[in-house]
C-alpha cells in the first residue's frame, strides 16, 4: 500500500487546501478513498452521523503534479483510510507559500499521512516542515459502505439560490426553530419554512431554474416536494462553503432526503440530509 | 519617580507590557539606577521575563534616591493603559509615569494629540525583589536569528500547542511539537520543522541537546521582537536547565527565561552518534522519490517496521516523553521546597531562585530527580533506534 502525491502549482495547492478546509467544516472524521484517478472524501450516511452523508470527488490530475499509488493488493488498486481533515486543513493553510507540498502515506508511530512542505527561504538549504497526521487504515471487509451510493429517484431537482443568501436566512431561522422545511417545485420555486407556536416564517426564492434531465415531466410543475430537516445540519453544510460553486443544485425526494450537489472546478461535493423522523 | 517616554518608545513600552502579560498576571516594577525594570513570573515559577529600559530610553528618568522602591500590580490594569497599540502610535505623544507613594499609586499619564490627557491611577502593592539568577554566557548553545525566521517557524504550530521541543546538531535546528502522553500520541498531529544554520545570524552548538519548553511563553517574546524588529538570541544548555531568550538594543534589554523539561541524559548521548553518522534528513526527504516508505498494513498481518529512509533521528529518539509533565516539572527543580504551591507568606524570590539554583547543580543530582518511570521508557527507545538504523 503506497501513496505519494506532490503539488507544485500554487493554484492547485490553494484549491486543494480550500477543498480540505470545506470538508473539515462538514465533518470531524471521514473516509479518504484513493484510486489511481480520484480522491474521494466520504462520509457514509449512518445513524451515528444523524443520517447525514457526504461524497466529495476530486480528479487527482487536477491537483497533483505527481501522483503515485499502489492499492492494498495488485488487483485492488484502492486505499481506504479514516482521516480527520481538520489537522490537514491546518497544516495546509500554513504552507500556502511552499514551493512544493507532498502528501505521503507513511508509517511513523502509526499509519500517518505526512504533509511535507518545502518552504522558500533565503538560505541555501530549503526549509522543510512535516506534519504527520495519524490515520486509520480501513480493512477491506468494510469497503462496501464506501462505494458510491446510487442517486435516489428524486421528485424535484432545482438550482440553489446563492449560498450566502441561503446561509443568512438559515442562520436567522435557526434562532427560532430546530426544524426547517425545504420545498421546491419544477417551476424553479423554492421555499424555506419554519413554524413554531408563535410564528411561522417562509422565505421564497423564485426563478431558480431546474436542471435538465430531471425527474419526469409528467409531474405538475407547481406541486412542491418537501422535506423537513434538522436545521443545524443544513446550517453546517452552508457554513462550510467558502467559494461560490459554479453549479449548485438540490434534489428532493419528498419526505425522504435532500440531496445537495455542488460543482466547482471539477470537484463535486454531494451532501445528503435525511428527513427528520 | 518621574519617567517620561516619548514618541515611538511609547509603543515599545506597551508591547513589552503585552509580552510580559503572556508570562504572568502581575507586573513587578523596579526603578533602578541602570534603568526601569519590568518583570513578570508565572504562577508555577517556570517562566520569568524581564525588560530593562535604560535611562536613555526615556526623555526624562528620575528615580527616588536612597531606598529601593519595588512594587507589583495587576498586569491587566497596566495593559489597559496601553491597549490598542495602533491608535496609541498615532495619537500619543508622550507617556508620563509618576509615583505617588502616599497613596500607593503609579500614575500613567498619556499626553495625546489635541491636548488630550488620559490619566490612569494604578494601585500597587509592595513586593519582594524578583530577580532570576541565570548566566547566558555559560550556556553551551547560542543562537541569534531575525524575528521573522522564528515567527515563520512557530506559525506552523497550532496556537493551542503547549510545548515545543528544539533539537540541535552542528548545522541544524529541529523544532517539533511535544506530545505528552501515549494516548494522545496516536491521535495528535506531529509537526516538525528544520532550520539550517545559515538562516541564523549566529549559530554556535557545543552540545547536541534537545530541550522542551512552553511555546506560549516563547510566543510572548516573539510578539515583542517582531514588532521592534530586534534579533532574538537564544541560549540553552542541557535539558532541565532553563533556556534564555533575549532581545537587546542600545536602550533596552529583554530576557525571557523559561524552564525546560528535565530529560534523561543517556537518551541524548546514545543519539549523538546517530546524529553525526546519518545524513541530514531534510535533504533526503526532499529528494526522495517513491519507495521511500512502504507500509505493511493488512489488518491480518502484523505491522512491520518502516524500511528505506529512517525517520529523522529526532523523531525516532525523542518520541517518548519524559514522565514529568509541564506543571510538575518545577518539582524536580524545586525539590528543596516542601510543596510546589504558591505560599503567600514565603517571599517569592526564595522559591524562584531555586528554579535556577537547580540548574547549577551537577548533572548527577538532576538525574536523581527523575521519576523512576523514565528508566523503562529509555529501554524501549533504544530498541526503536536500532530498528530505525
Amino acid at each position: 500500500m503506497k501513496f505519494r502525491g506532490k503539488i507544485t502549482d500554487i493554484a492547485c495547492l490553494n484549491h486543494f487546501t480550500r477543498v480540505v478546509t470545506t470538508i473539515s467544516k462538514l465533518t470531524k472524521t471521514c473516509v479518504l478513498r484513493l484510486t489511481p484517478d480520484h480522491l474521494f472524501f466520504i462520509l457514509p450516511g449512518k445513524v451515528t452521523n444523524g443520517g447525514v452523508g457526504m461524497w466529495c470527488q476530486l480528479l487527482q490530475a487536477n491537483f497533483f503534479q505527481e501522483y503515485q499509488m499502489e492499492g492494498v493488493t495488485s488487483e485492488v488498486q484502492e486505499i481506504c483510510l479514516e482521516v480527520s481533515p481538520e489537522p490537514w486543513s491546518r497544516a495546509l493553510k500554513t504552507v500556502q507559500s511552499a514551493k512544493s507540498v507532498k502528501l505521503k502515506l507513511t508509517r511513523k508511530h502509526c499509519a500517518c499521512v505526512t504533509v511535507a512542505a518545502e518552504l522558500p527561504t533565503l538560505s541555501s538549504v530549503g526549509r522543510v516542515v512535516t506534519h504527520d497526521v495519524p490515520v486509520d487504515v480501513i480493512p477491506r471487509r468494510l469497503w462496501q459502505e464506501f462505494q458510491e451510493a446510487g442517486v435516489p429517484d428524486f421528485d424535484v431537482s432545482v438550482y440553489l439560490p446563492p449560498l450566502k443568501t441561503m446561509k443568512s436566512v438559515v442562520d436567522r431561522m435557526k434562532n427560532l426553530s430546530n426544524f426547517l422545511v425545504m420545498e421546491a417545485n419544477l417551476n424553479g420555486d423554492m421555499n424555506l419554512k419554519i413554524q413554531t407556536d408563535l410564528v411561522s416564517v417562509t422565505t421564497h426564492f423564485k426563478d431558480l431554474g431546474n436542471p435538465d434531465g430531471g425527474p419526469s415531466q409528467s409531474r405538475d410543475p407547481e406541486v412542491m416536494a418537501e422535506v423537513t430537516v434538522d436545521i443545524r445540519k443544513l446550517q453546517q453544510f452552508l457554513m462550510g462553503q467558502q467559494v461560490n460553486p459554479s453549479k449548485a443544485l438540490c434534489n428532493i425526494v419528498h419526505q425522504n432526503v435532500v440531496h445537495l450537489v455542488l460543482l466547482h472546478e471539477d470537484v463535486s461535493l454531494q451532501y445528503f440530509i435525511p428527513a427528520v423522523a | 519617580m518621574q519617567c517620561v517616554v516619548t514618541g515611538g518608545n511609547v509603543k515599545v513600552l506597551g508591547k513589552a507590557i503585552h509580552s510580559l502579560s503572556r508570562i504572568g498576571d502581575e507586573l513587578y516594577v523596579e526603578p533602578q539606577e541602570d534603568g526601569l525594570a519590568l518583570r513578570s513570573v508565572n504562577s508555577s515559577r517556570s517562566a520569568y521575563a524581564c525588560f530593562l529600559f535604560a535611562p536613555l530610553f526615556f526623555s526624562r528618568y528620575a528615580i527616588p534616591t536612597g531606598l529601593n522602591f519595588r512594587c507589583k500590580m495587576a498586569i491587566k490594569s497596566v495593559q489597559s493603559v496601553f491597549k490598542s497599540l495602533a491608535t496609541l502610535e498615532k495619537t500619543v505623544e508622550k507617556c508620563h509615569i509618576g509615583l505617588d507613594e502616599q497613596k500607593d499609586r503609579l500614575t500613567f499619564t498619556l499626553h495625546c494629540k489635541h491636548g488630550l490627557l488620559k490619566t490612569h491611577n494604578l494601585s500597587y502593592q509592595d513586593s519582594e525583589s524578583l530577580e532570576a539568577v541565570f548566566d547566558k554566557n555559560s550556556c553551551a548553545n547560542v543562537f541569534r536569528a531575525q524575528p521573522r525566521v522564528l515567527v515563520d517557524t512557530v506559525v506552523h504550530f497550532p496556537t493551542s500547542l503547549e510545548e515545543v521541543t528544539v533539537t540541535v546538531s552542528d548545522e541544524r535546528m529541529w523544532v517539533r511539537n511535544h506530545v505528552e502522553d501515549e494516548a494522545e500520541r496516536s491521535k495528535a498531529m506531529l509537526t516538525e520543522l528544520c532550520l539550517a544554520a545559515d538562516e541564523f545570524d549566529y549559530f554556535a552548538v557545543k552540545a547536541h541537546y534537545s530541550i522542551t519548553f512552553c511555546l506560549k511563553e516563547f510566543r510572548g517574546l516573539l510578539l515583542f521582537a517582531e514588532s521592534t524588529g530586534l534579533p532574538v538570541s537564544m541560549y540553552f544548555d542541557e535539558p532541565g536547565s532553563p533556556v534564555v531568550l533575549s532581545v537587546t538594543d542600545s536602550v533596552l534589554e529583554g530576557n525571557f527565561v523559561l524552564a525546560t523539561l528535565s530529560d534523561n541524559h543517556d537518551l541524548h548521548k546514545s543519539n549523538r552518534g546517530g546524529d553525526a553518522d546519518q545524513p541530514h534528513p531534510p535533504d533526503d526527504f526532499m529528494s526522495d522519490d517513491m519507495d521511500a516508505y512502504l507500509i505493511a498494513m493488512d489488518t491480518s498481518a502484523a505491522p512491520g517496521p518502516s524500511t528505506a529512509d529512517p525517520p529523522p533521528p529526532s523523531l525516532a529518539t525523542f518520541r517518548k516523553p519524559p514522565a514529568p509533565n509541564y506543571r510538575t516539572r518545577t518539582h524536580s527543580e524545586e525539590e528543596e521546597e516542601d510543596d510546589g504551591e504558591e505560599d503567600p507568606e514565603r517571599p517569592p524570590d526564595k522559591k524562584f531562585r531555586s528554579l535556577f539554583f537547580g540548574s547549577v547543580l551537577p548533572p548527577s543530582s538532576q538525574m536523581n530527580t527523575q521519576p523512576l518511570t523514565t528508566q523503562e521508557v529509555l529501554a524501549s527507545d533504544s530498541e526503536d533506534e536500532t530498528e530505525a538504523e
